[in-house]
């Protein structure tokens, strides 16, 4: 079973992002946070004191930890910004 | 000032369904939604992209939010992708300031008569070692995945926190095919099922969501917590503490998985209220929320809340208390509404079983035992447990004063995440939270002139799914 | 029974604990809320001789600026950064004033800076300034844990959540605080209560006009690189400190900090304790902020909040003892430069306690205090008014 089966989805076919370079497939309406999660890319900021790794933690806009950078623009949330397609998706 | 006869704050069952009563009755209604899609937390549902034949399958009530969100589509001027950082009273009503858009995000003023305030509440965590790991999610974020994005959060996943929410989150990964190692309810079952004995219908529910998990072959035990995480870059594994009953680890084993969802109940979303200057008062748990009337009525003129932010009742009550505050503004305006004697009385016997229940899944002190020196208690800004033991050292007797000494809550979050944990270490009971800045607003948004704002008429493309 | 009470953790109490404690004397420091719950906890922790004019403030300015810097030695741990402040000026006309300013302010060192030479200040900055003047000696603390860290060096007893309520007397004579937690006789008392001075000051039967003068500040978000190198602020600031004004004066006062953040004021209103966010106010401030440096129009801000400087008529703080209440020691009224001040304010009212005590003046309690004439600063100015 998959989530998609489970719902019975017949998404309408993938776009691509790219997420520091990587092409990352996204049914149209995901985030950019869902689609990287899929892609299997769960680890994405490091913090600006130690280093750390961070990705989704609260999912739903309210923690600021899955913070990115598209197409230029910094300091977006991963969980609440809907990818387009073409996105050039850099992490940090 | 005149605009709208009410903005509503939040499309979630309350928001949904106070701007509907509010519409209904002759109102002009903006009903203002920080999401791409109504729903709320609770109707979190995928895209159209995906096209789903199912899309209430994780969801109860689901053809009823439909029915709702259509009612409220057709009435109201929905507007999503609008997050709300600041309101204030104005001559005659409120002046609601938003971000629109998700990346190229403008500002955008909403006036109104009167405020409608149902913007929900988020997971409340715990920090112990590890929990800033990737993999490691709260429950709500790993449901927000599963039911907005059709992404399950990982492929072996231990659920674990406290919390008639675990099961259902575990339930819905289960069912989505993923690996659930576990759900684990760090209250013992014995003193969750005594103390929500008078609440037939959660007995009921709950049994149902075991099922599931029986069904899954997924393991369901009470007394036991995740007390630390493990892993370099990515969550690799989770030690599993048998707690006692104040949560202290009394044997722990470890255990490898690449995901764990965990939360500890809920937090009211408090920043709109507080902003107003609405009264609050002690909620179940202790922490604060919004104290209101039998209308529904803040103690601020004007502003009316409901749903989670009055208290923490799940989705049911939510709707009843938004259709309870849209009527009231209805009334209050002075639009004829139909008595309707009954809603409030049921209003206070929903309320009454939300509150036992939030009191048969207490948060313990036991958990400040997991924490280490280094761990992390604030997330934003890296302040590990260390910082706040010298913070207290160093005079810091009220959260406050930690967080001016030693950083906690000062970052990107604005303490929402470590908040009620820096409380708890405080001694004392969470404090109303302060956040003149609702939202993140960038200085060139704050600093444009302000603009006339959406008024009604200028209806934007209408839009559910 | 403590040699002296101090009423108030915020930065200027903690110094007065501090060089009391020095002093030999047996400290006790009473706090309703919290260390650095006030308005030390609301500033941005400015110690400053730039914005000073000449007068007896300066002079006060510049002892303190060397006593931050004898601090940071002697306790630490409270971010001191000798950063270096630059005031610039919008026309010929105002940088005119501001270095007319400059050459009259005497003990402060500073460099008039060209308009080109501004970049290499700060590169981020608006090329629409007609100059500007560095200010080397411009620094800035992390104003809590300042006030927590002098405390704790103070080895002075500590009872936060412990308000005062009235004083004990004899013959006429203040003797010691009655608080929520009990009576505390004492040799001697400081009101160190800030903005909340002149309620203190009129449990002790006499007038002390401290007012509150509300100040907002934004905080942006952490930026990955600084941005902002030194204090960098418009000379209009000057003119603003030392307004009558009631109405909103607002000035540009913007810079980084350790946590990577920048703050930007500053704002200056008298509406009493009023807490309500004010938008107009906040748009004001990011407006002069991305004039100055337009490229923080992209950053974000995520707080905002406000303070309320104690603020006497006059300008001046009050330190010294009070003459219609024998006993007590007043230390509050710094308006917005009570980090900057605290120091040397500890040490006038060290100094002060000691001689009253020992009847005796010009004792090693004055060593390096001979620069500053307390007068001025003297409650007894309050008294003469009253005549």
């Amino acid at each position: 079973m998959t989530p998609q089966r489970l719902v019975g989805a017949r998404p309408e076919p993938a776009f691509e992002i790219t997420v520091d370079g990587r092409p990352v497939p996204v049914v149209p309406g995901q985030s950019i946070g869902a689609a990287m999660h899929a892609a299997g890319i769960r680890s994405w900021r490091t913090t600006r004191f130690e280093g750390r790794p961070r990705g989704l933690f609260c999912g739903i806009g309210v923690c600021f930890d899955c913070l990115l950078t598209v197409n230029g623009t910094p300091s977006l949330r991963a969980c609440s910004t809907q990818a387009r397609p073409g996105d050039e998706v850099t992490t940090s | 000032m005149n605009g709208y006869d009410l903005a509503v704050v939040g499309g979630g069952p309350a928001g949904l369904a106070g701007a509907a009563a509010a519409a209904r009755a002759g109102l002009s209604v903006v009903l203002l939604d920080s999401g791409a899609r109504l729903g709320g937390q609770y109707f979190r549902h995928p895209a159209e992209g995906f096209h789903a034949a199912r899309p209430g399958a994780l969801h109860h009530g689901f053809g009823r939010f439909l029915r709702l969100a259509a009612d409220v589509t057709a009435r109201a001027d929905v507007r999503l992708n609008h997050r709300v950082w600041s309101v204030e009273r104005g001559a005659d009503g409120v002046v609601v300031r938003c971000l629109a858009g998700d990346r190229e995000e403008r500002p955008v003023t909403v006036t109104a008569r009167r405020l409608l305030i149902a913007t929900g509440a988020y997971d409340r965590s715990l920090p112990f070692p590890g929990w800033d790991l990737p993999g490691v999610l709260t429950a709500g974020g790993a449901q927000a995945l599963l039911k907005g994005d059709l992404v399950a959060a990982g492929r072996r996943i231990v659920v674990a926190g406290t919390g008639p929410f675990l099961l259902p989150v575990g339930a819905g990964l289960a069912a989505a095919g993923a690996d659930v190692l576990g759900v684990y309810e760090a209250n013992p079952l014995a003193a969750i099922a005594l103390r929500a004995r008078p609440l037939p219908g959660k007995v009921a529910e709950a049994a149902a969501y075991g099922l599931a998990l029986l069904r899954h072959r997924v393991p369901f035990r009470g007394g036991v917590a995740v007390v630390a995480a493990h892993g370099e870059r990515e969550l690799t594994g989770v030690t599993l503490a048998q707690v006692d009953a104040n949560w202290r680890p009394l044997r722990t084993r470890t255990v490898a998985c690449d995901t764990l969802a965990v939360g500890y109940g809920f937090v009211p979303q408090l920043d709109l209220p507080v902003q107003l200057g609405c009264a609050t008062g002690p909620g179940a748990d202790g922490g604060p929320v919004v104290t209101v009337d039998a209308g529904m009525r803040t103690s601020v003129p004007g502003v009316y809340a409901a749903g989670e932010s009055t208290g923490i009742g799940g989705a049911e009550l939510a709707e009843l208390e938004g259709l309870i505050a849209g009527r009231a503004v209805a009334a209050d305006l002075g639009r004829r509404v139909a008595p309707a004697p009954a809603l409030p009385r049921r209003r206070d016997r929903l309320a009454a079983f939300a509150a036992a229940l939030q009191r048969a899944y207490p948060v313990r002190d036991g958990w400040h035992s997991w924490l280490r020196p280094g761990t992390i208690v604030c997330r934003c800004e890296e302040v590990p447990y260390s910082r706040v033991a010298e913070a207290r050292r160093l005079g810091a007797r009220d959260a406050r004063a930690i967080k001016l000494l030693a950083r906690p809550g000062m970052g990107w979050c604005q303490g929402r995440v470590c908040g009620h944990a820096i409380a708890s270490l405080a001694g004392e009971p969470p404090a109303p939270p302060r956040r003149p800045i609702a939202q993140p607003v960038r200085l060139g948004d704050l600093a444009a002139p302000p603009d006339s704002g959406t008024e009604p008429g200028q209806a934007p493309p209408k839009e559910i799914r | 029974m403590p040699d002296v009470v101090v009423i108030g953790a915020g930065v200027v109490g903690a110094a007065c604990a501090y060089y009391a404690a020095r002093a030999g004397l047996d400290v006790t420091v009473v706090e309703r809320g919290s260390v650095a719950g006030g308005t030390t906890g609301a500033g941005e922790g400015n110690v400053l001789v730039s914005d000073k004019e000449p007068g007896p403030e300066l002079e006060l300015a510049l002892l303190s600026n060397r006593l931050w810097r004898e601090l940071d030695a002697e306790v630490g741990g409270f971010e001191f950064e000798a950063k270096g402040g630059l005031v610039v000026a919008e026309t010929d006309e105002v940088l005119a004033a501001l270095t007319g300013l400059a050459r009259t302010q005497r003990g402060v060192e500073h460099t008039a800076v060209s308009a080109a030479g501004l970049a290499a200040y700060e590169p981020h900055l608006t090329r629409d300034l007609a100059g500007g003047v560095f200010y080397p000696q411009d620094a800035q603390v992390q104003p809590m844990l300042a006030a927590a860290r002098l405390l704790r060096a103070s080895g002075a007893r500590f009872l936060p959540g412990t308000e005062v309520t009235g004083f004990l007397t004899s013959g006429g004579r203040i003797t010691g605080v009655r608080t929520t937690r009990g009576d505390i006789p004492a040799g001697a008392v400081v009101n160190a209560a800030g903005t909340w001075g002149g309620e203190v000051a009129a449990l002790a039967g006499v007038d002390l006009p401290v007012l509150p003068r509300r100040g907002f500040i934004l905080v942006t978000e952490p930026l990955p690189e600084p941005l902002i190198l030194h204090k960098v602020y418009t000379a209009a600031y000057v003119t603003n400190v030392a307004s009558d004004s009631s109405g909103l004066e607002t000035s540009a006062v913007v810079e980084g900090t350790p946590s990577g953040t920048v703050l930007i004021g500053a704002s200056r209103e008298r509406v009493g304790f009023d807490r309500t966010m004010s938008v107009p106010v906040l748009r004001r401030l990011a407006e002069q902020a991305v004039a100055l440096f337009p490229a923080l129009a992209e950053r974000k801000v995520i707080r905002a909040y406000c303070g309320f400087r104690p603020y006497c008529p006059d300008h001046l703080p009050v330190i010294g003892p009070d003459p219609r209440a024998p006993g007590l020691h007043h230390a509050c009224g710094h308006e917005g430069a009570g980090i900057g001040l605290a120091p040397a304010t500890g040490r006038l009212v060290a100094a002060a306690i000691t001689e009253a005590r020992d009847g005796l003046a010009g004792l090693p309690g004055r060593d390096g205090l001979a620069d500053v004439d307390p007068g001025p600063f003297g409650p007894a100015r309050f008294a003469a008014e009253n005549a």
